[in-house]
């Protein structure tokens, strides 16, 4: 789509003056790009910056490693990441069990229905967090629906902990993350031809020797795709753990948050942001290494 | 591609995964339906379904000053950042599909960083940045922030419109005499149109539903809806959430089913 292809601009009679005009129209182009540039720059870049410079130094203003160190020394820092980690891997193998058999559903309906059911997928994509995370609260609380309902029918007497609690978490964060690795999964699995399965079929495999020897495999990249997307998100994610944890499950984020805002320690908060986004981008890394620059491509699905 | 998925398998034989899609597609969508009814309730008792019907959780939504006034602040900040984010990642899409542009690639990374680093920290960042430059509890530190965060998704919805569009068009207008600005206006902005508004309608939800930054750098008189619900959130559960939630699933299905048919249009 190249606007001037190179052999125009470096032989020819005018070749200084067609230069010219290309660096002119590459300057014009990325002064298009300057104000978003700038403002990431601004607004991003800069206070991580900052917030990395602050991590290095002690509550002295001594230069030392001191934050990061405490990580490893500290057992509720280790706490905290255990929970987070361990919420990382539940939620996004939930997604996955969950998540594949509707994906795969979706792929074999055809267009209409599919497009109809697709909506369902990309609605809780549309509204607020702050909007399911209440849903979930008011049908898993004490006095919520569910327990209202199972106690009406007899079935229990005692309402179930299921909200304020590690249960309450997973579940909310599932509901919330479920589009993530559905959407990706679902488009990688539109293009996987079906002639690949009428031929396997046609050779004699049953059904399930075809999909778990044809189709599964080459859906793999998909589903790899939105389980790096679920689980880069699960891991610096705050608004379900801090309103559903009950002040009991305290991830990564959470942790963020307490120690800069009720603690005023920002050397150790900034030290626990950079070692957070040094993760989410060395995971990232790895999956983009491994598979392409599939991973980040979700986001044009919403 | 095919329509008709010709596999030998009856949807009989199919009939578990069905149920199976069912299920899943029930469980994202009925948590937030079920708030809907439960919004007409007349008692402070959340029940499904509810036991008497009433506006009263409308009528406190609507008279209360507080929620009134963080519902405009947030209208406000979606507006601004529509307007502002609209125009910059559409200018950033054309560079980036021009193919002329150096570091295209690097560009491309640094405009969408903010959809992969985590939000916590994003919002910390700006909170510590705009203590030093007095923009906390301000609306502009607000439109800045939340622009930051729309512009990438407003760059892919049109990159993805500029993929069914030919740049010769533009080429054309060009060589016959337009000048840069007005080919783009008259030639290519109107075949484009359906996903800029796509991507305008994107980044409005965007700053609209934004609650994690917010929570760091609004307060006082520039509390954000989304902000006024999380407090609310964690002290207790206060049925005038549901008004509040329904009007909000509302507006995610206006926008949503306008951004599908511009979407489908382009």
């Amino acid at each position: 789509m190249s606007a001037r292809p190179a052999e125009f601009v470096s032989h020819g009679l005018n070749a200084d003056a067609l230069r010219a005009d290309a660096r002119r129209e590459s300057l014009g182009l990325l002064g298009l790009c300057s104000p978003g540039l700038v403002l990431v720059g601004i607004i991003i870049v800069l206070p991580i910056g900052w917030l990395f410079w602050l991590s290095l130094f002690d509550e002295n203003g001594q230069l030392s490693g001191a934050n990061y160190a405490r990580f490893v020394e500290q057992a509720s820092y280790i706490r905290t990441f255990i929970t987070t980690f361990e919420v990382a891997f539940l939620v996004t193998g939930l997604c996955v069990l969950i998540g594949y058999p509707l994906a795969y559903m979706l792929s074999q309906l055809p267009r209409r229905a599919a497009s109809v059911c697709l909506i369902f997928v990309v609605l809780p994509f549309w509204t607020s967090v702050l909007v399911r995370t209440y849903a979930w609260l008011v049908i898993l609380q004490r006095k919520g629906l569910v327990n209202t309902w199972l106690i009406d029918l007899g079935l229990i007497s005692q309402p179930l902990p299921l909200a304020h609690n590690f249960a309450g978490v997973i579940i909310g964060m599932t509901h919330i993350m479920l589009p993530f690795l559905v959407l990706p999964l679902y488009a990688s699995m539109k293009t996987i031809d079906a002639d690949y399965l009428c031929a396997a079929m046609n050779l004699g495999a049953p059904p399930t020797a075809a999909f778990w020897q044809v189709f599964f495999p080459l859906s793999l990249p998909g589903l790899a795709a939105g389980v790096v997307i679920v689980f880069i998100l699960c891991l610096g994610f705050f608004v379900t753990p801090a309103l559903m944890g009950g002040g009991k499950v305290v991830m990564w984020a959470m942790r963020m948050e307490q120690t800069t805002g009720l603690y005023s320690n920002w050397g150790a908060g900034s030290a626990l942001g950079v070692v957070l986004l040094a993760v989410t981008l060395g995971l990232l890394g790895l999956f983009r290494w491994l598979l392409g620059a599939r991973a980040t491509s979700v986001w044009g699905a919403r | 591609m095919n329509d008709d998925i010709g596999l030998p398998i009856s949807h009989w034989r199919r009939l578990w995964l069905y149920c199976v899609g069912a299920l899943v597609l029930s469980f994202l969508i009925v948590p937030s339906l079920i708030i809907v009814p439960m919004s007409f309730s007349g008692s402070t008792l959340l029940r499904f379904p509810p036991e008497s019907w009433s506006l009263r959780w409308y009528e406190a939504y609507f008279q209360s000053v507080e929620w009134r006034d963080a519902t405009i602040v947030s209208l406000k900040a979606a507006v601004l950042t529509t307007v502002f984010a609209t125009p910059i990642g559409t200018a950033a899409a054309y560079a980036l599909n021009s193919g002329a542009l150096r570091l295209a690639g690097f560009i491309n990374v640094v405009l969408t960083a903010s959809l992969i680093i985590p939000v916590i920290l994003i919002g910390i960042g700006t909170f510590f940045l705009y203590a030093r430059l007095g923009l906390n509890n301000t609306l502009t530190g607000l439109v800045l922030a939340h622009t930051v965060q729309a512009v990438p998704l407003v760059v892919l919805t049109v990159l993805s419109g500029f993929r069914s569009y030919d740049m010769n068009q533009e080429r054309v207008a060009r060589s016959l005499g337009a000048g840069r600005f007005s080919a783009f206006w008259q030639v290519t902005m109107p075949q484009i149109r359906f996903s800029i508004v796509s991507g305008a309608l994107f980044a409005f939800i965007t700053s609209f539903d934004e609650v994690v930054v917010s929570l760091f750098i609004s307060g006082g008189e520039t509390t954000t809806l989304t902000r006024r619900m999380f407090s609310a959130l964690r002290d207790q559960i206060d049925p005038t959430i549901a008004a509040i939630s329904t009007c909000l699933i509302v507006l995610s299905i206006v926008l949503l089913s306008a951004a599908q048919l511009f979407g489908r249009r382009r």
